[in-house]
């Protein structure tokens, strides 16, 4: 499963891997499923899928509103992991959830739920690496990665700690601040890749704010994977599965 | 202050938020470590609290009110503190740690309105940018606290998220700082959050119990059998306890509000019936469903209206050391109502509920009840309702 997620970086014919990140349930858990076949259709190479919480804090306004109106619309933690059985067919599905999510019905189960709907990974926003040693162990003896966030306040010291326990990929958080579409990215983008760079093996992935081809361009210079969230997110309200397969065309094509 | 910085109390406490604060954490942590230990911080901090603040705050025999319940009541005065409650104690503390760690900028969350007032007020002190954040629902209901804040500089920046209310407010403000953590500090108002918050706010609120400790035993020569508080995030009360957890025959009460009644869902009550969970980067008693979602709280109280509680309070009650207990809006009413006719003293919605319960509850001789703030802020809701 978590092999899933190294091929996905390897061989994608891209400057990077394209991942785009949906929310389950979102606009409903029918419509969830189809803009993520249209993401599998049009070019992405690994899908991230969102499990709707109340309390989203590290998401900005598109995605904290798509997860209220997910809720709202009846998604439940089960809905979500069987739009993840569907995907995972097609290409590997990380999952984003939220600590009291997991914590919920234990982080044991939760591996065990997610791996069985053949997710290839987690990703705990609210989980630094100090607190994440139970749920790694039991995505470990699931063969699940459980992929950490790092940010451009992250100290060396920090970077190599996590550098070291990391799974699958590095996600790198472009920006001090929250998930959401920006106008530029920050200058200090490159230096921060290269930062991370020196503490792992493993593939580099950036997102938060990154929205247009032109964007995942330059973070393809630097790094092997490029996240788009709010984007997606916004299309996927506004036009449906048929929106958010132009949206990742225009990605895949920007990669070439 | 002699307690160090805790991230954990028991299983709860903790660091649950974005990579992005980690280190924010750490050098708050760090900050606040060498803060305690440094005679000038104390100093200034001491100075202020009596030439600004206003403390100590009386211990007041309440004579009437122990007539009414039957037994010995003293209120710790905290509604005489400058801002009128005592949510200056640890604005204070906080914006002059800030200073030190050189942050220009101030955000900070309000449900009352109370911790919002005296945030901006410490800033207003300091000359210091503040932005406070407060849902849409708590504005309307605590209008003049509103009035207040704006007029003391403040920036009031109304979030119209969920509920409308402190949860939505505490969520907007950590997102703010998650973008600005560089130049900003986050005044958390209650004794939530991630570490090292739970404990820096104890530490700054425990003059509370410290000073009432004293003062009992000035005026009684003997230790109270009951210390009572209202428990929303749980400054108040985790301040009064602390002078307090160390004295084993002492019976320590926390009341959270429990709004239209436990069994309707419609409640403030998660000490008394919510189950273990994450919400604001701490584990502490949370209410939230089967899958882990936060519910939405309710209580008349704004200040109360809160689904978490700290985790220090999580600890004291698996512990046994604390008890918690719950009191319906009508109670907390009622209290409000008859507090103000036997002692000419108008309390806050909040301390109402700890007064209602003691009323209705006998048990010893002696007891304090932290009246942690003045209900001046309420009058419009309370009176609107009849």
């Amino acid at each position: 499963m978590s092999e899933r997620i190294a091929a996905a970086f390897s061989d994608n014919g891209k400057a990077a891997a394209l991942m785009p990140y949906l929310m389950g349930g979102y606009p409903d858990m029918e419509a969830s499923r189809a803009v993520g076949e249209a993401c599998a259709d049009a070019g992405a190479d690994l899908i991230e899928l969102g499990v709707p919480y109340s309390d989203p804090l590290a998401d900005g306004p598109v995605i904290h509103a798509a997860a209220t109106d997910a809720l709202a619309a009846g998604a439940t933690v089960e809905g979500v992991i069987g739009v993840c059985e569907a995907l995972a067919a097609r290409l590997p599905v990380v999952l984003m959830v939220y600590a009291n999510v997991v914590l919920a019905g234990g982080a044991e189960a939760f591996a065990g739920r997610a791996a069985d709907a053949g997710a290839s990974g987690l990703i705990v926003p609210d989980l630094p690496h100090d607190e994440a040693g139970e749920l790694r162990a039991a995505c470990d003896a699931r063969g699940l990665a459980l992929v950490p966030l790092v940010a451009p306040t992250s100290t060396g010291e920090r970077l190599a700690a996590i550098g070291a326990d990391a799974r699958g990929f590095v996600y790198t958080v472009s920006v001090t601040g929250t998930t959401g579409e920006r106008g530029e990215l920050p200058e200090g983008l490159e230096h921060t890749v290269e930062r991370v760079r020196g503490t792992t093996e493993l593939p580099v992935a950036v997102g938060f704010g990154i929205s247009t081809g032109e964007q995942a361009r330059r973070v393809a210079a630097v790094a092997d994977g490029v996240i788009v969230g709010s984007r997606i997110v916004r299309a996927a309200g506004e036009e449906g599965a048929a929106g958010v397969r132009s949206v990742v065309e225009e990605l895949a094509l920007a990669l070439r | 202050m002699t307690v160090g910085v805790e991230e954990r109390f028991g299983p709860y406490g903790g660091r649950y938020v974005p990579e992005t604060l980690i280190p924010a954490l750490d050098e708050l942590a760090r900050a606040w470590v060498e803060a305690k230990a440094d005679p000038g911080y104390r100093a200034e901090l001491e100075g202020l609290a009596r030439d600004y603040v206003g403390r100590p705050t009386p211990l007041y025999l309440a004579e009437r009110l122990s007539e009414a319940a039957g037994r010995t009541t003293y209120l710790k005065r905290e509604d005489l503190n400058h801002t009128g409650s005592h949510k200056i104690n640890n604005a204070v503390g906080q914006v002059l740690l800030a200073r030190r760690m050189g942050k220009r900028r101030i955000i900070a969350e309000t449900g009352a309105g109370q911790h919002g007032v005296a945030t901006a007020t410490a800033c207003a002190l300091f000359d210091t940018e503040c932005v406070v954040y407060m849902g849409t629902e708590d504005m309307r209901r605590q209008k003049p606290n509103v009035e207040r804040m704006r007029l003391l500089g403040a920036e009031v920046s109304g979030v119209d998220a969920g509920a409308r209310t402190l949860k939505e407010a505490v969520s907007a403000a950590i997102r703010d700082w998650v973008a600005n953590v560089g130049d900003t500090h986050y005044v958390i108002g209650s004794a939530v959050g991630p570490a090292p918050y739970p404990a820096l706010v104890r530490d700054l609120q425990r003059t509370i119990g410290d000073e009432t400790r004293a003062q009992v035993l000035e005026a009684e020569g003997r230790l109270p059998d009951r210390v009572l508080a209202c428990v929303g995030g749980g400054s108040n009360s985790i301040g009064m306890f602390a002078g307090f957890t160390a004295d084993e025959g002492v019976e320590l009460i926390g009341v959270e509000a429990a709004g239209e009644g436990l069994e309707s869902g419609r409640h403030s009550a998660p000490l008394t019936t919510g189950a273990r969970g994450i919400l604001h980067g701490a584990l502490s008693a949370v209410l939230q469903d089967d899958e882990g979602q936060i519910l939405e709280a309710h209580s008349i109280s704004a200040g109360l209206d809160y689904p978490g509680s700290g985790p220090e309070h999580a600890f004291l009650r698996d512990t046994r050391r604390a008890r918690y207990v719950a009191v319906e809006d009508s109670e907390a009413v009622a209290a409000f109502k008859r507090l103000s006719v036997l002692e000419g003293i108008i309390p806050a919605l909040e301390p109402a509920h700890a007064i209602a319960w003691a009323l209705a509850n006998p048990g010893g001789e002696l007891d304090v009840i932290t009246l942690s703030g003045r209900g001046d802020k309420d009058l419009a809701e309370v009176l609107g309702l009849e």
